[in-house]
């Protein structure tokens, strides 16, 4: 950087700093500026450091709170309390997990950031939080001035359901939104940005100090990384294998990435995100549908590319969200398709089994590129829970994958990310890929228990967690439930999970294949039939994961969980929810659900 | 004695409180389709092999999954008989307890289910219980399902012997209760329990028994261990001739291993008959050998011991007098096929299956065609050791009835070529563990160009015992066939010519390990050869022995292998 472009938003120093370090420096020779910046380097290390994070009069604290299931709200919440750090804002970055509620009524500016998920709900570190802000405990805040921030997924009937809480609970307990609450959609970006400006710049009048410190709490894990969402590292695919028998109904893929020599690592219970193509076939079929050009030219980040290659490199092509049903709608004078926004469960029920390709085949139309790609949202990499432990596989990475595939409308659809790792990826073609931090899903200390439920591809991250469990020599006991539709074709890592039960790594199992008999089984009647053990391992210290189909297992397993704590512990219903919620708290009830 | 090591077999049946071992902790392990390893040798007594779809082994390793275990389960049906009631619940049970969903006939007049997934095993064991049906002893170092004529044409003389070889079968079963502890819910025995005529470690290998009536050597009695050859006056069964030493199995390139048919013990009465068969096979219990596996069953014990000796030691342990063998006289192996009338006017008809698959295909409806006759026949099913079916029993008035489901379904009216009607394969791949080439899915393929052969030389009207096996263990008695074909390996069979057409002279190895070309070749001279030169009558097997083309076997101890 050159010191004519230094100015005080890209780095610590105040603008009247910034003006006095210029004139100093104007007029030196290369020599000159060279023998100062080792003056200055020599300066800095015999300085106190200390004395630097004890700014001098340190006003009120920018408390940035933060709700995340997935990361993503970790992460925004990272970057906002980064540039506001750069503002020279002292900032508290903490998780809504690790808040103290009663630290709550001595605060004076707050950044609510959470998303929301499933049909409404607050993420689990946030649950707590949510509940106490609605209870009569919660403490009057007219002292206080807060703004929310809410992630979430418009195609989902309650979107940002738990900013909106935020906001209105905080309201109520009489404090003062200083800047309107903005709902972000799966593509965030953009909006992030926008907002963390307009907030920096409000609070930058009353919080800014003229010397900046590393302030943040410690709550920031610092990543060693360069790779991330925005920066994915080039990996290479090194296999894709189906891992279900000829008999399953489901294509299941094992697939096994290189992070060789990229120093990209991650822990048990972190996600990969990976960025996809949408498949060509699928694009062609598109662009003609509407009456464009594949080779036409569009803007797409400020730079000039196909048409086509925008479809398939940067715009969502199978999920479909309301947005896109209207603006087609609109753009193509199709009144049938606009009016179906005006009602949101009418809407909601048209988009659930459809995807974009379906819209448009549905109602065809033709309108220009521009008007296709404000309708369409931009692509966003999936995130799929790692199935491996570097302890075990070193520089790489494993997922399990379900091959979304199906027939609609007769015709074959499928899963755009899936689909890319499973038939457009071939072993030794690149991919890009990141890692996604999750500290909500962690194993408990070596010699703590864990149970592990995970039907489905739900047992990726426990793979990973007996993987680690195996390489530790962890004294803590191993217990999974597992589940799919038949033990013969789809007992997803069968032949592992034999390994790792002989060699007394994998202590009890229990399996529910729901199509192997007359009625379903599934692994929440294997919990309520294993209750009085499973309610004794969590008495005696064990920690509880749940990892698959957030729609209905998660809810149903969890119900189960209840009913074992109340009969076995002798509670009530009241007091079982409680106990679970304890657990959450005490991070030993832990979820990774989609 | 007690510083010899023993055949492993020895210490798991030793160590199983009377065949209980840990089956049934093995039933409730779910982690895996398979049991327990020792118990995979003890379930054989209760009827059952574990066994793996072989095709999808290599498949399913790369999925992370386990082989596709499941297991192979055999009835106990003494002299091939069901009622219709019977086999509509066999039926039922095939469709909805197995993967393959069919039913194989056997060699040994029985019947066997393939892919039992392990939590099937017990609701299937319990299904053929409610049908007074079981499984007990069908496999195993025991006594298992006895064979018996099944063709009832000398109706009451059919009717005695079958009355023997039942009650031979249940004298002779294992008196554990595991079978009812584990797969019926019996209760458990406290105390002790005995095993009184087997003793707990049973017997040192496989026993078989046949019971056969003359001239009808369908049941091949000499390849078995202990045989008895009805022996009839004016109509009306006086006693047995006694057989013992037979049996098929034989370990590639070990030439201390051979295939063997039995030795004359010598006539006796009908009421010595349960005697004599304890105390050969308390005999065999005593005598055989316990260390090699491979060579302990009785066939080896009788060359060891000689005839002369092994029947004074039944002589002696059973009081009873053995006398010489009575004359007889055996003159085919087949199965009579299409409407035969016994003397007492009942009909009985004989059908073709196809290496006794029970299956639907296009056009050929099997098990569809058997479900149907048994919803309306008055009668019985008799299953036959060439692996056919028999509808036994119709009265006059049923008889259109019956044929005409059985022509609806093309199990009846297809022409038969003899060469087709005297021929046999065992099962092989994909299920059995020991094939080591095809037999039931390539034979009828096979058998079609042999016969093409035998157009070609225009004697396409001779009946030829012909039998193929995936392994050498012979489960389809190739040695014992006039062209006998033993795998080798993928495509390769070992070729066997020689054997007489009644099953009194076994089959010598002519070529080693050659596939389907050479194999046609080998025969196509020989074909030719002998419809130029054959005597009138003259067997196939016969004139190659007469001709010196193949050395006969007349001791397979000593000639078989030189």
């Amino acid at each position: 950087m050159l010191l004519q472009q230094l100015s005080s938003l890209s780095s610590p120093l105040s603008d009247q700093q910034v003006t006095s370090l210029q004139q100093a420096t104007a007029n030196m020779s290369a020599v000159e500026l060279s023998w100062v910046s080792g003056y200055l380097a020599g300066l800095a290390q015999s300085s106190d450091q200390s004395a630097i994070v004890a700014a001098p009069v340190p006003s009120a604290t920018l408390t940035v709170l933060y709700g995340s299931q997935t990361g993503n709200a970790k992460g925004v919440a990272k970057q906002v309390a980064e540039a506001a750090t750069a503002q020279g804002i002292n900032v508290s970055l903490v998780s809504m997990a690790d808040y103290k509620t009663k630290a709550l009524k001595d605060e004076t500016h707050l950044l609510v950031i959470v998303s929301t998920h499933g049909e409404g709900e607050a993420p689990d570190d946030a649950e707590q939080l949510h509940q106490f802000l609605a209870s009569k405990r919660a403490p009057k805040l007219a002292g206080l001035e807060f703004a929310v921030l809410g992630l979430g997924d418009t195609s989902y009937e309650f979107y940002c359901q738990t900013a909106i809480d935020f906001e209105l609970r905080l309201s109520a307990l009489g404090a003062k939104s200083i800047l309107d609450r903005r709902d972000c959609d799966v593509d965030y970006d953009s909006d992030v940005l926008a907002w963390q400006g307009q907030i920096i710049e409000l609070l930058n009048e009353t919080l800014s100090q003229p010397v900046a410190a590393t302030a943040v709490s410690a709550g920031v894990a610092t990543t060693t990384s360069q790779y991330s969402k925005q920066n994915p590292l080039s990996a290479t695919l090194l296999a894709s294998n189906k891992i279900t028998g000829r008999g399953a109904n489901k294509d299941v893929r094992h697939i096994e990435i290189s992070l060789e020599d990229s120093g990209l690592s991650y822990q048990p219970g972190d996600a990969l995100g990976v960025w996809f193509d949408n498949d060509p076939i699928l694009v062609n079929e598109l662009i003609e549908l509407v009456g464009l050009q594949a080779e036409q030219l569009v803007n797409v980040n400020d730079q000039e590319i196909s048409l086509a290659q925008a479809l398939i490199q940067h715009y969502e092509l199978t999920q479909l969200h309301p947005g896109f049903v209207s603006t087609y709608g609109e753009a193509t004078a199709q009144s049938n398709l606009v009016e179906l926004g005006t009602d949101k469960a009418v809407m909601r029920e048209y988009i659930a089994n459809r995807q974009v390709i379906d819209v448009i085949r549905q109602n065809r139309g033709s309108l220009s590129s521009e008007q296709l790609l404000a309708a369409l949202r931009k692509l966003t990499p999936r995130l799929y829970s790692i199935a491996s432990s570097v302890s075990e596989v070193d520089e790489e990475v494993h997922l399990t994958v379900a091959v979304v595939e199906y027939d609609a409308f007769d015709k074959a659809h499928q899963g755009a990310a899936s689909s890319y790792l499973s038939h457009r990826l071939a072993e030794g073609d690149t991919l890009r890929v990141f890692v996604e931090h999750n500290d909500n899903f962690r194993l408990p200390s070596a010699d703590k228990s864990v149970i592990m439920i995970g039907p489905g591809t739900g047992i990726a991250p426990f793979r990973s967690f007996l993987q680690q469990r195996d390489n530790d020599d962890a004294s803590g006991q191993n217990w999974l439930f597992f589940g799919n539709q038949h033990f013969t074709d789809d007992f997803l890592y069968q032949t592992e999970l034999q390994d790792f039960q002989k060699r007394g790594v994998l202590n009890r199992i229990d399996l529910a294949f729901s199509r192997d008999q007359a009625h379903k089984v599934y692994v929440q009647d294997r919990i309520k039939e294993q209750g009085k053990d499973l309610y004794q391992w969590l008495e005696d210290g064990a920690s509880l994961y749940i990892c698959g189909d957030g729609n209905q297992m998660a809810k149903d397993v969890h119900q189960a969980l209840v009913e074992a704590i109340e009969l076995h512990g002798n509670k009530t219903n009241e007091q079982a929810q409680q106990y679970l919620t304890q657990l959450k708290t005490d991070k030993r009830y832990q979820k990774d659900v989609y | 004695m007690t510083d010899v090591k023993l055949a492993a077999n020895e210490y798991i049946k030793a160590d199983s409180n009377l065949l209980r071992g840990t089956i049934e902790e093995g039933l409730q392990n779910h982690i895996t389709g398979a049991l327990y390893d020792d118990d995979t040798q003890l379930s054989k007594f209760h009827g059952f092999y574990q066994q793996d779809d072989r095709d999808l082994r290599g498949e399913r390793k790369a999925q992370k999954l386990e082989p596709l275990h499941s297991f192979m389960l055999r009835a106990r049906v003494p002299g091939g008989v069901c009622t219709s009631q019977q086999w509509l619940d066999i039926d039922k049970i095939a469709s909805s307890l197995t993967m393959n969903q069919s039913i194989r006939l056997t060699t040994r007049q029985t019947f066997q289910y393939h892919g039992i997934l392990k939590r099937n095993l017990k609701p299937l064991i319990q299904a053929l219980d409610l049908s007074s049906l079981d499984s007990i002893a069908a496999c195993g170092d025991v006594n298992r399902n006895v064979m018996c004529n099944p063709n009832p044409v000398e109706s009451s003389l059919h009717q005695e012997t079958y009355e023997w070889s039942k009650q031979l079968s249940e004298q002779l079963l294992p008196r554990t209760n595991a079978y009812a502890e584990i797969w019926l819910d019996g209760e458990k025995v406290r105390g002790h329990e005995e095993e009184p005529m087997y003793g707990k470690t049973y017997l040192p290998r496989k026993f078989k028994i046949a019971v056969a009536v003359p001239p009808h050597n369908d049941v091949d009695v000499y390849t078995n261990c202990l045989g008895f050859i009805a022996i009839s006056e004016n109509g009306k069964l006086i006693g047995f001739n006694v057989t013992v030493g037979g049996g098929m199995g034989a370990t590639h390139g070990d030439k201390s291993t051979y295939p063997r048919l039995a030795d004359d013990l010598g006539f006796i009465k009908l009421a010595d008959t349960i005697a004599v068969a304890r105390e050969v096979i308390t005999t065999q219990r005593d005598w055989g050998n316990r260390v090699d596996r491979k060579l302990a069953r009785i066939k080896y014990t009788v060359q060891k011991h000689g005839i002369e000796k092994f029947r004074d030691e039944v002589a002696k342990r059973s009081g009873v007098t053995i006398e010489p063998p009575r004359t007889i006289k055996f003159t085919t192996r087949g199965d009579r096929f299409g409407w035969v009338k016994g003397t007492d006017n009942k009909w009985h008809l004989t059908l073709y299956i196809e290496c006794g698959r029970i299956k639907d295909v296009p056009g050929k409806e099997v098990q569809t065609c058997f479900r149907e006759i048994a919803k309306v026949h008055q009668g019985d099913f008799r299953m036959t050791s060439n692996q056919n079916m028999i509808v036994a029993n119709v009265a006059e008035a049923d008889k259109a009835a019956i044929e005409g489901i059985a022509r609806k379904y093309g199990v009846l009216g297809e022409r038969l070529t003899p060469l087709r009607e005297h021929s046999i394969a065992c099962v092989s791949l994909p299920t059995c563990a020991l094939g080591m080439a095809e037999a039931e899915r390539y034979f009828p393929e096979f058998t079609d160009k042999v016969d093409s052969l035998l157009t070609k030389h225009g004697i396409s009207d001779q009946p030829i015992v012909m039998r193929m096996t995936g392994c050498p263990n012979g489960c389809a008695r190739p040695y014992a066939a006039e062209i006998g074909l033993v795998g080798k390996g993928p495509g390769r069979y070992n070729l066997y010519l020689g054997a007489a057409f009644d099953g009194t002279r076994l089959s010598k190895m002519v070529r080693e390990n050659i596939n389907e070309a050479e194999i046609m070749d080998e025969l196509d001279g020989r074909f030719e050869r002998f419809a130029l030169n054959r005597q009138t009558q003259e067997n196939f097997g016969d004139f190659l022995v007469r001709t010196q083309e193949v050395k006969a076997v007349l001791s397979s101890a000593r000639d078989f292998h030189d």
